[in-house]
């Protein structure tokens, strides 16, 4: 009987499996932020424990930084981002703090690092790990006491998940993008749709994906409720890791590839469940609602409420059925994140942007995932695009992804926004998010209400 | 962590689903970093709406939690499970949990009870009643006991055990450490190290 990817990873991380306790699994590569790590640090204080393995862990500070110039004005988060910096110096973690060329989201700098590697168990204190089952790698969000657990032992009990398979059939058509992808397939399968599940990506229209186009679709696999989503390493992978800082390099680098290639899942493997996606009938999408899995085609109308979760969520997003929801205005869009923050999307933005004007109405925020990101689209001209469209280019950071920076929506402001939830409040208390694809962020900037780019 | 066996107390029915981690508690209380406090947190933007549940007193003190379907999910925030028991929350009963959420809260001693979706209606009508109804979540014996219903939930071995133990899982790890050491030695040279 073969195997899936992921089985394959599992096993080949099992500590210890026994019957009636989790498997114990081995964590090549800890991230590390300063939100969801400064208790697990003061745990290891606590009982006179030390980091087992600093050198598999990596530290950067993300959501609480800035995106404009000047240190963090906010006590708080300073006191949060100090505290990642104590903890660092006392455990002996690597760290990018603010200002590093190597800064960024953490999801953002792993892959450029090319730390993040096919068949590789990969965990944060962040629910975005999914991100790197991009690569072929088991990355899965974890909470706080799991951070102090890798932290103390280098590895985590865990319950075997179910395995499902989305086949994504066809090819996208031309103007739909991975964004549009993952959220079709949340609004298809629920934001529990996937839950209990580690999910495998599969099929035409994944194998067509570039690398950031891949982690788009993986970073989202959580708000379709699966802890991890991946897909399998191929010659795409292999050509974006190779030469990476951290990627093996000569003779080392043969012996991995010969392995990565080991990892596909097998022809007899079977999968828990499988779930079957129409890429041919997508479109660009975007959502209505207040959770990922209320989303729609750009060119369809608010849906009639099937409950009392859609008529609350129509309520709090101020929108009536029956809208066209290329008629919904936006006063902000923002382009950034773990999601939609990489090279090829503020291309895509530029592209768009490009010998245009964002309209007077909205205030328009790009922010570079990493400050990598930052230098190469800066070499590219991008950051000239941007601004002389009239958006604001900004530091690296997850910004208006989440309100825990200065870059937030006021109350009742509504945004485009290329990040990954559209919770209540998610980009600022009373904040209305529409999850957006870059091209949309970009179209819809120059007109100020939900736009693609082919309707301009 | 404290033990959990059977806990008996009165319930709050919050008769919505896809209650996400950024709802239990919001982003802006994530700055802090300390491991408790964070009683003001909890539902902070639905408590500003003075007919939410929470602010009625007649809930003043209950100590299990009936929602809808989806509960915990989103951000991985642990916050969330410390919020909910900072309150006085000692359980949640739901038909369905988010991965991440379920483990966080197994991790501090808060029990996810995963009932029927039925069930978990017929609860929520019997608290919205009568908040006065007493529920009883008996870990020992897998289940909840309300007036007029007697619900079994699931649970794995090992997890019921380590709760009902009050046992930390860093220890019970470190029990293994020779195994992770010979798994160490094993591991190919050209994985990639921070360091």
């Amino acid at each position: 009987m073969g195997r899936t990817l992921a089985e394959k990873v599992w096993d080949a991380h099992l500590v210890r499996s026994t019957d009636n306790e989790p498997d114990l699994l081995y964590i090549d590569l800890h991230l590390v932020h300063e939100v969801t790590s400064p208790q697990a640090f003061d745990g290891l204080r606590a009982a006179g424990r030390k980091v087992r393995r600093p050198d598999l862990t990596i530290a950067t500070e993300d959501h609480n930084v800035p995106t404009t110039a000047g240190p963090i004005t906010d006590i708080v988060s300073r006191t949060q981002v100090e505290a990642l910096r104590t903890n660092c110096e006392e455990f002996g973690v690597r760290l990018h703090p603010m200002g590093d060329a190597s800064q960024g989201i953490v999801h953002v700098i792993g892959p450029q690092l090319g730390l993040t590697q096919p068949g590789m168990t990969v965990v944060c204190g962040d629910s975005h790990t999914s991100t790197h089952g991009a690569f072929g790698a088991l990355a899965f969000g974890i909470g706080t006491s799991e951070v102090e657990h890798v932290l103390a032992t280098q590895s985590l009990p865990l319950q075997r998940p179910k395995t499902m398979a989305i086949e994504v059939e066809g090819a996208l058509p031309p103007g739909v993008t991975a964004k549009d992808l993952i959220l079709g397939i949340i609004t298809q399968i629920g934001t529990g749709g996937g839950q209990g599940y580690v999910i495998e990506y599969r099929g035409e229209a994944i194998r067509a994906l570039s690398m950031e186009g891949r982690m788009t679709v993986c970073n989202m696999s959580i708000e379709a409720g699966a802890r991890a989503g991946m897909i399998a390493p191929d010659e795409t992978t292999f050509a974006y890791l190779e030469n990476r800082p951290h990627a093996p390099k000569g003779a080392d680098w043969v012996e991995a590839v010969q392995y990565w290639r080991s990892l596909a899942t097998d022809d007899d493997a079977s999968f828990d469940k499988v779930v079957t996606v129409d890429a041919t009938a997508l479109s660009p999408w975007v959502t209505w609602g207040t959770n990922p899995g209320q989303g729609a085609p750009l060119s369809a109308a608010v849906p009639q409420p099937r409950d009392g979760a859609d008529e609350r969520a129509l309520e709090y997003m101020n929108l009536t059925a029956g809208t066209p929801l290329r008629d919904i205005a936006v006063d902000t869009v923002f382009v950034g994140s773990c999601t939609n923050g990489r090279l090829e999307d503020l291309r895509a933005v530029a592209d768009v942007l490009r010998g245009r004007q964002v309209a007077d109405s909205v205030r328009v925020l790009i922010v570079p995932g990493s400050v990598e990101v930052k230098e190469q689209a800066e070499a590219e001209g991008l950051d000239e695009v941007f601004t002389a469209a009239g958006a604001e280019w900004r530091g690296a950071g997850c910004s208006m992804c989440l309100a825990m920076n200065p870059d937030k929506l006021a109350p009742g402001e509504r945004s485009a926004s290329t990040s990954n939830r559209n919770f209540e409040g998610r980009q600022g208390p009373g904040g209305r998010t529409h999850l957006v694809s870059p091209a949309v962020a970009a179209a819809t900037a120059v007109t100020g209400r939900l736009t693609a780019p082919a309707d301009l | 962590m404290e033990k959990f066996t059977v806990h008996a107390g009165r319930a709050v029915p919050l008769c919505r689903s896809n209650v996400d981690t950024d709802q239990i508690i919001p982003a802006e209380y994530l700055k802090r970093v300390t491991r408790t406090g964070f009683d003001d947190a909890l539902f902070k933007a639905w408590r500003e709406d003075p007919e939410f549940v929470l602010n009625d007193k007649r809930y003043d003190g209950a100590t299990i939690l009936v929602a809808g379907p989806d509960f915990g999910t989103g951000s991985s925030r642990e916050h969330a499970v410390w919020a909910l028991q900072d309150y006085g929350f000692r359980a949640v009963i739901s038909p369905r949990f988010a991965d991440i959420f379920r483990g966080n809260a197994t991790k501090g001693g808060l029990l996810p009870v995963q009932l029927e979706a039925a069930e978990v209606v017929e609860l929520q009508r019997i608290c919205t009643t009568d908040p006065t109804a007493e529920l009883v979540v008996d870990l020992v014996e897998r289940e909840v006991r309300a007036p007029g219903l007697t619900a079994s939930f699931e649970i794995d071995d090992y997890t019921r055990w380590r709760l009902m133990e009050g046992l930390d899982d860093i220890g019970l790890t470190l029990t293994h450490e020779a195994d992770i050491s010979t798994f160490e030695a094993s591991r190919p040279t050209w994985l990639p190290a921070t360091a």
